[in-house]
C-alpha cells in the first residue's frame, strides 16, 4: 500500500473506531403486555365532598385506581422490573416526581431506584399530609400546605409500598423502589417495554397492588427481542 | 371620681344587654323537631341571667353612686349581719336560679336523649375517623353486613371493613361520604369512632353527641327542612380536626328513594 492509502485506511479505521463507541449499547428487549381474566371489581367514585376545593375541580367524580383496566382486557398500573440477573444501576440525578392533585396522587404508582430523590409536590388548594407505609424502610409522614416547597425524600431499600394521605383518607398511591433501572409501569394499553439488557439469565416480576406479583425468566442471548405475558386473575371484590 | 364609676357601670350593664335584647345576634334556623325546646332554654337562661345581672350592676352602681368620695373620718358602716348573710343570699339568689334552669330544661334534654328512636326510624350508622365521616345504609335488604377491622382498607374505599366476597348482607350496604336523609322522618344514627374521639355536631338540627372509642352510641333526630348543613367535628382528634367535616343533605322522600336506588346500582 502506498503512503496515501495508508493514511485514508488509518482514516477509515479511526472513524470506525469512534463510531462503534458512540453507537447505541447492544442488548436484547424484553416486552409485552399485562391482562387479566375473570371479572375484576367495579371501581367505585370517590366522595370528596368533605374538601370542596378538591370536589368542584371534577364534574363527575372520580373512579378509585386500584384496578384500572383498559380494551382487550389489558391492566395499568403494574410494576414490571428485573428482580434477578442484572447488577446495582447508579443512581440517577433526576428525581421522581410525585404530585397531589385534585386530591389525588399522581401517578397512581411511581416507580424509582433505590437512594435516587422524589420529590413530592402540592398543587392543591388544600394541605396534605404524606404518609407513606413502607415496612423495611424508615416510615414518616410530613405535611404540605399549599404553596410550598416540594418535599425531598429518597428511600434506601428495595420495596413496593402503599402511600396514604393522613388527611384525606380516599388518597391512595404506590412507591415502588427498585434496585436496578430495568422497570416500566404499564399505562393505558398494559404493554410494558425493558430495553438495553445484556445477554443474561433474568427473572423479570410484575407487581399489581391488588392481585400480587407473578415471575417469569428470560434468556438473552445477543440483542434480540423476547414477548412475554402476564396474566393475573381478578376478583370481582 | 367614684359617681363617674357608678355611672359608667349603669352604661356598661346597658350596653351589653341591649345587643341580646334586640335580637342582634340571630340563632341559626331551626329544622329539628326537638330545636324549639332547646332555643326556650337557651332564651329563658338568657333571660335569668341576664336580669339578674343587670339589677347587680344596678345595685352596685346605687352603692358607688351613695358611698363613693367619703369625708375623711367618716364612720363605716357594716351591711347588717356582715359578709356572712352576703354569702348565703348570693348562694340562694344564685342556686335557686341554676336550678330553676335545671328544672325546666330536662324535659328539653329528655326529649333528645332519653326517649328511643321511634321502631320504624331510618338506621344509619355513622363511622368517625381521623378525618372524614362515613355513613352506612342497610341496603335493600335491611341488614347491616358485619365490619371486621381487619379488612378495613381504604385506597379500595372499604372503610367500614365489610367483606363482600363471603358475606352476603354485606355485598348491599351503601357505604357513603354524606348523610343522605328524607325530611320529616325520624333518622336514628348507631355511631362508633374508628380511632380517637370525635363529634357529631349540626347546628341547624341543635344535635351534638361525642364519639367516644369502644362505645356504641345512638342519636335519633328528625329533619324538617330539605337542604345542605354541615356536620363539623368538635372534639379535637389530630392534626386534621379543622378540615374535619361532611354535610348533611335532607332530600324530599322521592329524592331520598331516588339517591338510594343510584347508590346501590354503583
Amino acid at each position: 500500500m502506498g503512503t496515501k492509502q495508508a493514511v485514508v485506511v488509518g482514516l477509515a479505521m479511526l472513524v470506525v473506531a469512534a463510531t462503534a463507541k458512540a453507537g447505541p449499547p447492544a442488548g436484547g428487549t424484553i416486552s409485552g403486555k399485562v391482562t387479566y381474566e375473570g371479572t375484576p371489581a367495579k371501581m367505585k367514585p370517590i366522595d370528596m365532598s368533605k374538601e370542596p376545593s378538591c370536589a368542584k375541580m371534577y364534574t363527575t367524580p372520580p373512579l378509585a385506581e386500584t384496578v384500572v383496566t383498559g380494551a382487550g382486557n389489558t391492566l395499568e398500573n403494574v410494576v414490571v422490573y428485573i428482580s434477578a440477573g442484572a447488577p446495582d444501576d447508579a443512581v440517577p440525578s433526576t428525581a421522581a416526581v410525585f404530585t397531589q392533585k385534585g386530591c389525588r396522587y399522581i401517578p397512581h404508582v411511581l416507580a424509582f431506584q433505590v437512594n435516587q430523590e422524589i420529590k413530592i409536590q402540592n398543587e392543591d388548594q388544600t394541605s396534605h399530609n404524606i404518609h407513606p407505609l413502607p415496612k423495611i424502610n424508615r416510615e414518616w409522614n410530613k405535611s404540605q400546605p399549599p404553596g410550598t416547597p416540594a418535599i425531598s425524600e429518597k428511600y434506601d431499600k428495595a420495596e413496593i409500598f402503599p402511600v396514604k394521605c393522613n388527611v384525606h383518607p380516599w388518597m391512595h398511591g404506590n412507591f415502588a423502589v427498585l434496585k436496578n433501572s430495568h422497570y416500566a409501569v404499564t399505562g393505558d394499553g398494559g404493554a410494558f417495554s425493558l430495553p438495553n439488557l445484556p445477554p443474561g439469565k433474568y427473572t423479570v416480576t410484575a407487581w399489581h397492588e391488588s392481585y400480587g406479583d407473578q415471575t417469569q425468566e428470560v434468556t438473552i442471548s445477543g440483542s434480540e427481542s423476547k414477548t412475554i405475558t402476564f396474566v393475573f386473575k381478578a376478583k370481582p371484590y | 371620681m367614684g359617681k363617674l364609676l357608678a355611672i359608667v357601670l349603669v352604661l356598661i350593664a346597658v350596653l351589653s344587654a341591649y345587643p341580646i335584647v334586640a335580637h342582634m345576634f340571630v340563632l341559626p334556623e331551626d329544622i329539628s323537631t326537638h330545636g324549639h325546646a332547646i332555643d326556650d332554654q337557651l332564651h329563658e337562661t338568657m333571660l335569668e341571667a341576664g336580669l339578674s345581672f343587670v339589677g347587680a350592676q344596678i345595685v352596685l352602681a346605687v352603692f358607688v353612686w351613695g358611698f363613693a368620695d367619703r369625708k375623711k373620718g367618716s364612720q363605716l358602716k357594716n351591711f347588717p349581719g356582715g359578709a356572712k348573710v352576703a354569702v348565703i343570699a348570693a348562694f340562694v339568689l344564685v342556686g335557686t336560679e341554676v336550678l330553676a334552669l335545671g328544672v325546666l330544661g330536662q324535659e328539653a334534654w329528655a326529649e333528645v336523649y332519653f326517649t328511643p328512636a321511634k321502631p320504624n326510624a331510618i338506621q344509619v350508622q355513622v363511622q368517625a375517623e381521623q378525618f372524614a365521616y362515613y355513613f352506612r345504609y342497610a341496603g335493600p335488604d335491611g341488614k347491616f353486613g358485619a365490619i371486621h377491622p381487619d379488612k378495613i382498607d381504604e385506597g379500595n374505599q372499604n372503610y367500614f371493613g365489610l367483606d363482600p366476597a363471603n358475606e352476603v348482607e354485606a355485598r348491599d350496604d351503601i357505604v357513603s361520604g354524606e348523610l343522605v336523609v328524607p325530611v320529616n322522618r325520624e333518622v336514628q344514627l348507631l355511631m362508633h369512632a374508628k380511632d380517637v374521639g370525635h363529634s357529631f355536631y349540626v347546628r341547624e338540627l341543635r344535635l351534638q353527641q361525642d364519639f367516644v372509642p369502644g362505645l356504641d352510641l345512638s342519636v335519633h333526630f328528625t329533619a324538617t327542612k330539605t337542604g345542605k348543613y354541615e356536620i363539623v367535628c368538635t372534639q379535637l382528634c389530630g392534626l386534621g380536626h379543622y378540615n374535619m367535616k361532611a354535610y348533611l343533605n335532607v332530600m324530599s322522600e322521592e329524592d331520598y328513594e331516588k339517591w338510594l336506588k343510584e347508590q346501590a346500582a354503583q
